[in-house]
């Protein structure tokens, strides 16, 4: 260590800096992007964007309300199928998770989150678009479920764990089946948690648009059913915002402004109720 | 130092065992113990008879627990196989062909990914050789430099950034970064570096560059929250001992901190390349989505993920379709191996813990 201390010392100060700056410039950048989102949507909301559907190209007004619609009905089924099972299965990895079967469980989740939506969304598709031989808003909420499934698995995990295991142990000593015991004393205990868990995985799932591409497809009109092709807010987005038309590219920017709004909410939401279990300790 | 193996070995042991967050360890280290008893009890209960028990009621418990546990190992396994059955037309009609050309021409039955690789390749680069240093350099700031009251806003906006829609980014990316890409970025690097042919020929705004930039910034949040919580894992002793040593701050981060963290932060970037890979719909919209191979960065080109998006549900005709599929298939065996390999990295580290 030959140079000076001077030296040395302006070195750490710069370098000091420059790690400032990155952070900085990560937080710029979301500052950007949310200026932009907000500035440009907020524009196109008024009352007609909730409620009505959308105008062809040229006509005034119009809304996003089928889109709206959509993402709530597709987000609801896949949750329906995502949550219970991922419950469970962390629920198990908590409790009993040991041995090879837990441990590929784990890993395979884990791997799972890093999966790309577009292959989970060519997996929906070639699941069941190409068999029912139509666009459908089940064949979206089959791809979003995969999706959300271990991000529901690993939190409830986190969540189940976090219960002192002294209160579980009470209820067996009391004589409660380890069933009883675990679905009365130590889950209800670990719910803020799970609910964080369910939360963090709508949030993802609700921003998702590259598996909704090809299994949703996207509408201008209500969807009647769930076997057909059915509008949904980040599709509409994506269809709206590459369209050569400013009056589109407008209700892109409100649609997109109605999501960040939602998905920043929903973290927050999740971060909140996951505090109070840990304070509850 | 004294014994410098066996403290390096204790050190390193301790910090990894803090080190990775819970959702990359096998086990959150944590509550292991808490783990380890409850499930003994919960054995215990199962094999002895007990007065009020009720065997039925925890058969059924347990095997609706198996179940879902063995449906998240089948989803996977499902996922590889419907693809590669819907692939396997294309497979039939095109052999290997399609990775040996880059020329993509549907109409005339030409479907080389070449192409497709070389943007994959190409944006996820760009991405890693970006956000990587300031990924690492953030966490190195929220972790060790910042005081608390502007460590967990900052933390938490970082966090944010990494929850906004992909196809948020894409339209910010198409409206804001793309243009601002080709009246400032672009024509101030042809001018300082277009000696160079990565930084020769027309300037769009939309193409490779822009892609791996907005990239970038989507990776960003993932390498800086997943090292931070590596950092704030190493063990204090590591850097009171370098400050000790009269080291500076920064002598104390690049000697002592980052040593500790390093398959940690490495980890981190490796997932981060696997969501650069996969990212589809933000690339989509600023990449120029040509299918050609072309030395410039500023040129349009095409990833494995945005062709998907892009054509997709245009596509018309069996071996076309198939084809897609088979490129989602390539997709995610590739996404699979880099993820397998993270958290192996990640992996190799916890389990020298256990020992």
């Amino acid at each position: 260590m030959l140079k000076s201390l001077l030296v040395r010392r302006f070195w750490s100060a710069f370098m000091s800096v420059v790690a400032a700056l990155c952070a900085g410039l990560a937080a710029t950048v979301l500052a950007l992007i949310v200026v932009f989102v907000v500035t440009r949507g907020a524009k196109a909301l008024n009352w007609a964007f909730f409620t009505k559907l959308p105008m062809p190209v040229g006509m005034e007004g119009g809304g996003v309300a089928n889109a709206i619609v959509g993402s709530g009905e597709i987000i609801l089924m896949a949750s329906l199928a995502a949550v219970p099972i991922g419950v469970i299965a962390g629920i198990y990895l908590a409790l009993f998770g040991r041995g090879r079967l837990a441990a590929s469980v784990r890993f395979f989740s884990d791997v799972l989150t890093g999966m790309p939506s577009i292959a989970i969304g060519v997996f929906a598709y070639a699941l069941v678009v190409l068999p029912i031989g139509k666009f459908s808003a089940l064949s979206a909420s089959v791809a979003l479920a995969v999706i959300m499934l271990p991000i529901v698995v690993r939190t409830t995990e986190e969540a189940v764990r976090l219960v002192p295991s002294t209160i579980r142990e009470g209820a067996l000593a009391l004589g409660l089946p380890a069933w009883k015991a675990t679905m009365i004393v130590t889950v209800p205990s670990a719910r803020p948690g799970i609910v964080t868990g369910t939360l963090l995985a709508v949030a993802r799932v609700a921003g998702e648009s590259a598996p909704l591409l090809f299994t949703a497809f996207g509408s201008q009109f209500w969807a009647k059913t769930v076997f057909g092709p059915t509008a949904a807010l980040p599709l509409l987005i994506f269809n709206y915002a590459i369209s050569p038309y400013p009056d589109w590219q407008q209700i892109a920017w409100g649609c997109a402004f109605v999501l960040v709004v939602l998905v920043f909410a929903l973290n927050l939401i999740a971060r909140l109720a996951f505090s109070s279990q840990i304070h509850a300790r | 130092m004294r014994g410098t193996h066996d403290v390096e070995e204790a050190v390193l042991a301790q910090a990894t065992n803090l080190g990775p967050p819970p959702y990359l360890t096998s086990a959150g280290s944590m509550s292991q113990e808490t783990v380890e008893l409850a499930s003994a009890t919960a054995s215990k209960v199962q094999r002895t008879p007990h007065v009020r028990s009720s065997p039925l009621g925890d058969r059924i418990f347990s095997i609706l627990l198996y179940a879902a546990a063995w449906i998240v190992l089948a989803v996977v396994v499902a996922l590889f196989l419907v693809l590669l059955k819907a692939a396997i037309p294309a497979i039939q009609a095109t052999g290997i062909k399609p990775l040996l050309s880059q020329v993509w021409s549907p109409n005339d039955g030409q479907f080389g990914v070449l192409s497709f690789v070389y943007g994959t390749l190409v944006t996820s680069i760009i991405a890693l050789v970006v956000a990587g240093p300031i990924g690492i350099g953030a966490a190195l700031f929220l972790a060790e430099l910042a005081p608390r009251r502007l460590a967990t806003p900052v933390a938490m906006l970082v966090e944010l950034l990494a929850a906004v829609p992909s196809v948020v980014y894409g339209v910010w990316g198409l409206f804001a970064l793309a243009p601002f890409m080709r009246v400032y970025i672009e024509p101030a690097l042809a001018k300082t570096f277009g000696f160079l042919p990565l930084f020769q020929g027309p300037i769009y705004g939309v193409g490779m560059l822009t892609g791996g930039i907005i990239l970038a910034i989507m990776v960003v949040p993932t390498v800086a929250a997943i090292s931070r919580d590596v950092f704030e894992a190493v063990p204090n002793e590591q850097r009171e001992g370098m400050l000790a040593l009269g080291a500076t701050k920064w002598e104390m981060l690049t000697k002592a901190v980052l040593p500790y963290a390093r398959s940690g932060v490495l980890g981190a970037l490796v997932l981060g390349v696997g969501r650069a890979l996969g990212e589809a719909m933000a690339v989509v919209m600023v990449i120029g989505n040509k299918p050609a191979i072309a030395a410039s960065l500023f040129a349009p080109g095409y990833t494995m993920a945005s062709v998907l998006a892009n054509e997709f549900s245009e596509a018309t005709g069996k071996v076309y379709i198939s084809m897609l599929i088979e490129i989602g298939l390539l997709l995610f065996v590739v996404s699979l191996i880099v993820n397998v390999v993270a958290r192996l990295l990640v992996w190799s580290v916890s389990r020298r813990v256990g020992r």
